[in-house]
């Protein structure tokens, strides 16, 4: 079970790491849609301190959104979906395996990027520590339900717009958990209870959406 | 015991749903009708000012149906969602289609009629109150699932996969509705409360649940309707609706 999770995992980092400039077009995404707040609501520390934890979440929810085209598409093009859904191990496993490979191309690294943009929005050092990791602890439900979305919304006509329509307000839990927990930092309220309900929504989603998402798969290549 | 199963799955053919349907539509129209006409008058003429909200409050007649039925038509529709994907049948995947905007209609009605009510009571269109930002998601969802189904040809396909999409959401309903819950109570401290007077007058009561009687009538007429609507035109290629067709010309 661990092999094939495992070598899911490897051959879709293999593939990414061949494509790299569609990950790095994703953190510019991120990065730039950051940094336009300051422009547009003008630079007061103050005021954006307050919008950082909202902001960086909502930016966050964006740029995984960019990339859960592909988690399918292309093995849906060629293909490789099949053999896969053919294959005698179970689909949800495999699901598991390439929601895992997603998180680690397009979520690890908006963790990591997040306490540098942070630090733009004049965060304090424990606000930047409590961001960075409720972004680790969330956004891995972020690719369990947005793999359930892109396999919904897989070969169909207006994909990109529909999948966000989808997903987006399956999100809305994982953004007020998430933010909450930097918003409750800055205002000395500590985070824990946001966290723990961060996890419990992250574990929930990576455990239960392999599930739909095989479902809506095998719908997909009927 | 063959003789109840024929029975319990008789009309989930659209040939013999066709008809009945055609039967109960006039009847809910009718009750319909008389529940909204005695659930307004109750509502309009019988009861009571209220002594805070003075006669503005009379929106609730409308607004308390529309955001139950916005909230219930969605568990219907999940409700057909899973017997379809469980027993394969097409009927259900039309039901869920069919009620689809109805749901999206009353969840629209019950925001509208809340900002209506909130500009003079809160003195705001909008606030971020727990109950209204989960409407806004329910609608969200509604949308959601109308426009997968409307970007999806193959109406097989457009059944399974809204019939995934709106168990999925009918799991996280819950879930929102705590986040934003907990969300909400969490940071903006003492907001506005949706809570009404714990002992509303017993007329106001009777003048509510008469209406939304009225409103669940009408969304069984209405989603009865579309269904029809909706089997001819999936159904055309079959013996019964050209038998029909001809029949009607």
């Amino acid at each position: 079970m661990l092999e094939l999770i495992g070598a899911v995992i490897g051959r879709d980092l293999r593939l990414a790491m061949r494509r790299q400039a569609d990950i790095v077009a994703a953190m510019f995404f991120f990065i730039i849609v950051v940094s336009l707040f300051p422009l547009g609501v003008g630079p007061e520390a103050d005021q954006l301190r307050k919008l950082a934890p909202g902001v960086l979440w909502v930016a966050a929810l964006l740029a995984t959104m960019l990339s859960l085209p592909r988690m399918f598409a292309d093995d849906h093009r060629d293909g490789t979906l099949e053999q896969l859904a053919l294959a005698p191990q179970p689909l949800g496993l495999i699901v598991l395996g390439k929601v895992i490979a997603h998180w680690l191309v397009a979520g690890l690294p908006l963790c990591l990027l997040a306490p540098v943009l942070g630090i733009q929005f004049d965060l304090a050092n424990d606000a930047l520590a409590v961001l960075t990791l409720s972004l680790l602890i969330g956004t891995p439900a972020l690719s369990g339900i947005g793999a359930i979305g892109a396999a919904l919304t897989l070969g169909v006509r207006g994909g990109g717009v529909l999948l966000s329509l989808l997903v987006l307000p399956l999100y809305i839990p994982v953004l007020i958990f998430g933010a909450g927990a930097v918003d409750a930092t800055v205002s000395g309220l500590g985070a824990q209870a946001h966290l723990s309900l961060l996890g419990a929504l992250a574990l929930g989603g990576v455990f239960f959406a392999p599930w739909p998402t095989a479902a809506a798969l095998r719908i997909a290549l009927e | 015991m063959s003789d109840r199963l024929i029975n319990w799955f008789r009309y989930a053919s659209p040939q013999t749903f066709y008809p009945l349907t055609g039967k109960l539509i006039p009847w809910f129209w009718a009750f319909a009708a008389i529940f909204a006409v005695a659930g307004l008058t109750i509502g309009f003429l019988l009861a009571p000012t209220d002594a805070q909200q003075g006669e503005g409050y009379r929106i609730i007649f409308l607004h308390v149906p529309a955001s139950w039925l916005s909230m219930f038509i969605y568990l219907v529709m999940a409700f057909w969602a899973a017997t379809g994907l469980a027993f394969n049948t097409r009927l259900s995947g039309m039901m869920a289609s069919a009620l689809a905007p109805t749901g999206a209609l009353f969840a629209f009605l019950s925001l509208w009629t809340g900002a209506l009510w909130g500009k003079p009571m809160w003195g705001a269109w909008w606030v971020w109150d727990a109950r209204l930002t989960s409407e806004l998601i329910l609608l969200f969802l509604y949308i959601g699932f109308i426009a997968l189904q409307a970007a999806i040809d193959d109406p097989r396909r457009a059944d399974k996969a809204g019939a995934i999409l709106a168990l999925v959401g009918v799991v996280n309903v819950p879930i929102i509705y705590f986040s934003v819950k907990w969300w909400n109570t969490l940071h903006q401290g003492a907001s506005v409360s949706l809570t009404r007077a714990p002992s509303m007058a017993a007329m106001m009561l009777w003048g509510m649940v008469l209406c939304a009687l009225a409103c669940w009538m009408y969304s069984i007429a209405v989603a009865l309707m579309r269904v029809r609507t909706i089997m001819l035109e999936r159904e055309r290629h079959t013996d019964w609706v050209r038998a029909l067709l001809a029949e009607k010309e």
